[in-house]
């Protein structure tokens, strides 16, 4: 047995490998060949790896620009409002929240006349369409085009890749060990940083937008929603109100909405990582030990 | 079951009692605890357990997911929502479900490549490959139909793609093709009434594969399990009783797998899947590539590889359903490639082959893509069709060892262990 354990094992480690290959290789560079694409760079967020953790204030932060600079076309349907109260989230007062609620309009039951009337939010609720339907979104916009709700968009958005064949397999073993999950915001990132002059032979059709991040022929609809620049939204908290810092925030903040349980999911992970992998180590010397007796 | 004697001892009276009535327990015991297992397997054969672990996974977390999941064209997307953020722990249930499915397959190709390597398949063990053929076009099945549940963008369009080649059958018999993707869908396109059938049928399946694998079991404990040698128990010596031997190995080998598991489930939850199906289906957009889940891809690429439609649709349920002849398109009278050098050749070749299908098959179909997948498709079928048959016969294979333990501690050392002795 000791002779051969050397091939048997290399089988073994090479027909994993090989599985894990393929299972990987699935997901990334579907759209890339056909659009074409400019390279996406990685950023860094507090809630990447295994011990991210989304950063309260700048969720806070995020969700202010999110309300100032995205609100007015797109929608966080999927959230309700006690979601920013709850642990793992822009943690917010409940005391703050309600009054935020109340701010806000949505449909009552039917009263005992069948009429529906509007009252003031509260926490249960979820944040009101910005459009009673997609059409009235649609006809609101320059383009024409429909804003989406973004409660997903963080998730709904990856980067492409382009790598050569032989890189690919290179490329998921990396993403894999330090457990990259951030495509989609780096995607949102790099969306909203760049709307940029269109190069000199392009022109834009009317109402559209050059946008460098945007697939192929890098024409959106959207316009800059912080094309007024720095000082657009005034942070409470110090931080300077830069469009670089209003960017990652709302985009820490999409993340947030688009996985409100990261925190208690990578809490749980970890514990989970540790209690395996002592079991791990007992069973394989348990298991040497049995075995002992045969070899 | 596998002809070895007894040696069940009920100690209790209830013991006594039952195993006159209904002898379960010793059942258990010969199949579980006595079992004679070959002393020389390797990890792979812990893939086994590791499916059944699967299948066990897959049906628990399901059966709480449907509590939850409601499977109406305007509610499925939003109920998967609100499992991943209201339902307690509903977030941890549906990554176990969809990263587990991955997992599935990747224990089940891994033990398809072994049964494939060390020839698992020869006789006696026909019908034990067959019911593992089986096994694997249910999972198929179950798993196409599950990946429609949630009804984001990929679910839908998969959905649409993969019904509509049954339309192919029209260029045999005018007609019956369509006729058999309405009676898919349920209507005239894909609706809320092919959503509730694949969910319905996706409920089921998992039963039927827990039954096949009985038979499974059943045909695997009784002709024994091969092993990496492919020679046969002769003596004693040969084999270890499964627990605590195969049991404590299995263990092992089923932590470290779920050790890789939880690292997916819990810090790359969506690696696996595609970001597309966090947008809901829209029947108005279509995705600009509509790409299957990993697992499918190779097969994906041998549809696209073929120019026409009903042809390339044949190409891909035949690299499935030929693999149901392989004990026959073999004709090597050895069986574990260790001592087939010229197939282990051949054998790698297929299982490059395979992988760069599964590359290939998450490339757009066009230019060289569409190239490179030809010939691999051709030599995937050449590989079953052409090499086994052929290699079989010219090979002269290497002489393997007079037993398994022979092959364990060399000649010396079989007297040694056939006295007991303790090494």
């Amino acid at each position: 047995m000791r002779a051969t354990g050397g091939t048997r094992a290399g089988v073994a480690a090479l027909m994993l490998a090989a599985a894990v290959g393929v299972a990987a290789g699935a997901a990334p560079a579907a759209r890339a060949a056909e659009n074409g694409h400019v390279e996406i760079p990685r950023q860094k967020w507090s809630f990447s790896g295994l011990l991210g953790k989304f950063d309260q204030a700048q969720l806070q932060r995020g969700f202010k620009v999110y309300v100032e600079a995205c609100a007015r076309c797109h929608g966080i349907k999927r959230i309700a409002f006690r979601n920013l109260v709850q642990p793992g989230g822009p943690g917010f007062s409940e005391a703050q929240i309600k009054s935020l609620a109340e701010t806000y309009k949505v449909d009552a039951a039917p009263n005992e006349q069948g009429k529906v009337v509007k009252r003031a939010a509260i926490l249960s609720d979820l944040f009101p369409p910005p459009f009673k339907n997609d059409n009235e979104a649609r006809s609101a916009q320059a383009s024409g085009a429909l804003p989406p709700d973004l409660s997903l968009i963080a998730r709904a958005r990856s980067v492409e890749s382009d790598a050569p064949f032989y890189r690919v397999p290179l490329n998921m073993l990396r993403d894999i060990f330090t457990g990259y999950q951030e495509g989609g915001a780096d995607y949102v990132y790099a969306f909203l940083e760049g709307f940029k002059p269109p190069p000199d032979k392009v022109t834009v059709p009317k109402n559209m937008n050059y946008n460098e991040a945007f697939p192929k022929p890098h024409f959106t609809g959207m316009p800059n929603p912080f094309v007024a620049g720095d000082g657009l939204i005034k942070y409470d908290d110090g931080t300077p109100g830069t469009v670089d810092n209003y960017v990652r925030d709302v985009v820490a903040f999409l993340s947030w909405a688009a996985d409100p349980k990261l925190e208690e999911r990578k809490r749980i992970g970890l514990l989970v990582l540790g209690y395996l992998l002592i079991t791990a180590i007992l069973l394989y010397f348990a298991k040497r030990r049995i075995w002992s007796k045969v070899h | 079951m596998a002809a070895h004697e007894s040696t069940f001892q009920p100690t209790s009276r209830t013991g006594k009692w039952l195993d006159e009535r209904l002898p379960l327990p010793r059942l258990v015991h010969g199949q579980f605890v006595d079992f004679p297992t070959p002393r020389n397997i390797n990890y792979l054969w812990s893939t086994g357990g590791l499916l059944a672990f699967c299948l066990g996974v897959q049906i628990a977390t399901g059966i709480v997911l449907a509590m939850h999941y409601v499977p109406t064209a305007a509610d499925a997307f939003n109920s998967v929502e609100a499992i991943r953020r209201d339902v307690n722990y509903g977030w941890l249930l549906r990554n176990i479900h969809a990263v587990g499915a991955s997992f599935f397959f990747l224990a089940a190709y891994i033990h398809i490549a072994r049964g494939l390597y060390y020839g698992s398949y020869k006789a006696p063990r026909e019908i034990l490959w067959i019911l593992g053929v089986v096994i694997f076009l249910l999972m198929m099945a179950t798993a196409f139909m599950g990946y429609s549940l949630p009804w984001g963008q990929m679910s839908f369009w998969a959905v649409t793609v993969i019904t509509n080649l049954f339309s192919s059958i029209d260029a045999v018999v005018p007609g019956l093709g369509t006729r058999i993707v309405e009676w898919l869908w349920g209507g005239y396109s894909v609706s809320s009434a092919t959503l509730t059938r694949f969910y319905a049928l996706h409920y089921l399946l998992p039963f039927a594969i827990a039954g096949v694998v009985g038979l499974h079991i059943w045909a695997l404990h009784h002709v024994g399990q091969n092993n990496p040698t492919g020679l046969d128990i002769k003596s004693t010596s040969d084999a270890v009783p499964f627990t605590p031997y195969a049991t404590i190995k299995d263990v092992f080998a089923l932590s470290v797998f779920v050790l890789i598991f939880t690292w997916f489930v819990f810090f790359l939850p969506d690696y696996l899947g595609h970001a597309d199906n966090y947008i809901e289906a829209n029947p108005l957009s279509t995705p600009p590539h509509i790409v299957p889940e990993w697992y499918f891809l190779p097969y994906y690429a041998i549809l696209r590889a073929i120019p026409d439609k009903l042809l390339g649709v044949i190409a891909m349920f035949s690299s499935i359903l030929l693999l149901l002849f392989v004990p026959w398109l073999d004709t090597s009278r050895v069986r574990s490639a260790k001592y087939r050098p010229l197939y282990r050749l051949f054998f790698w070749l297929f299982i490059g082959s395979v992988l760069a299908l599964g590359y290939l098959g998450s490339k757009p179909p066009e230019g060289a893509y569409v190239w490179w997948a030809r010939v691999f498709t051709a030599y995937y079928f050449l590989h079953l069709l052409v090499v086994l048959p052929i290699v079989g016969v010219l090979e002269t294979p290497k002489t393997p060892p007079g037993s398994i333990t022979e092959a364990v501690l060399g000649k010396a050392g079989k007297a040694h262990v056939s006295t007991g002795g303790k090494s």
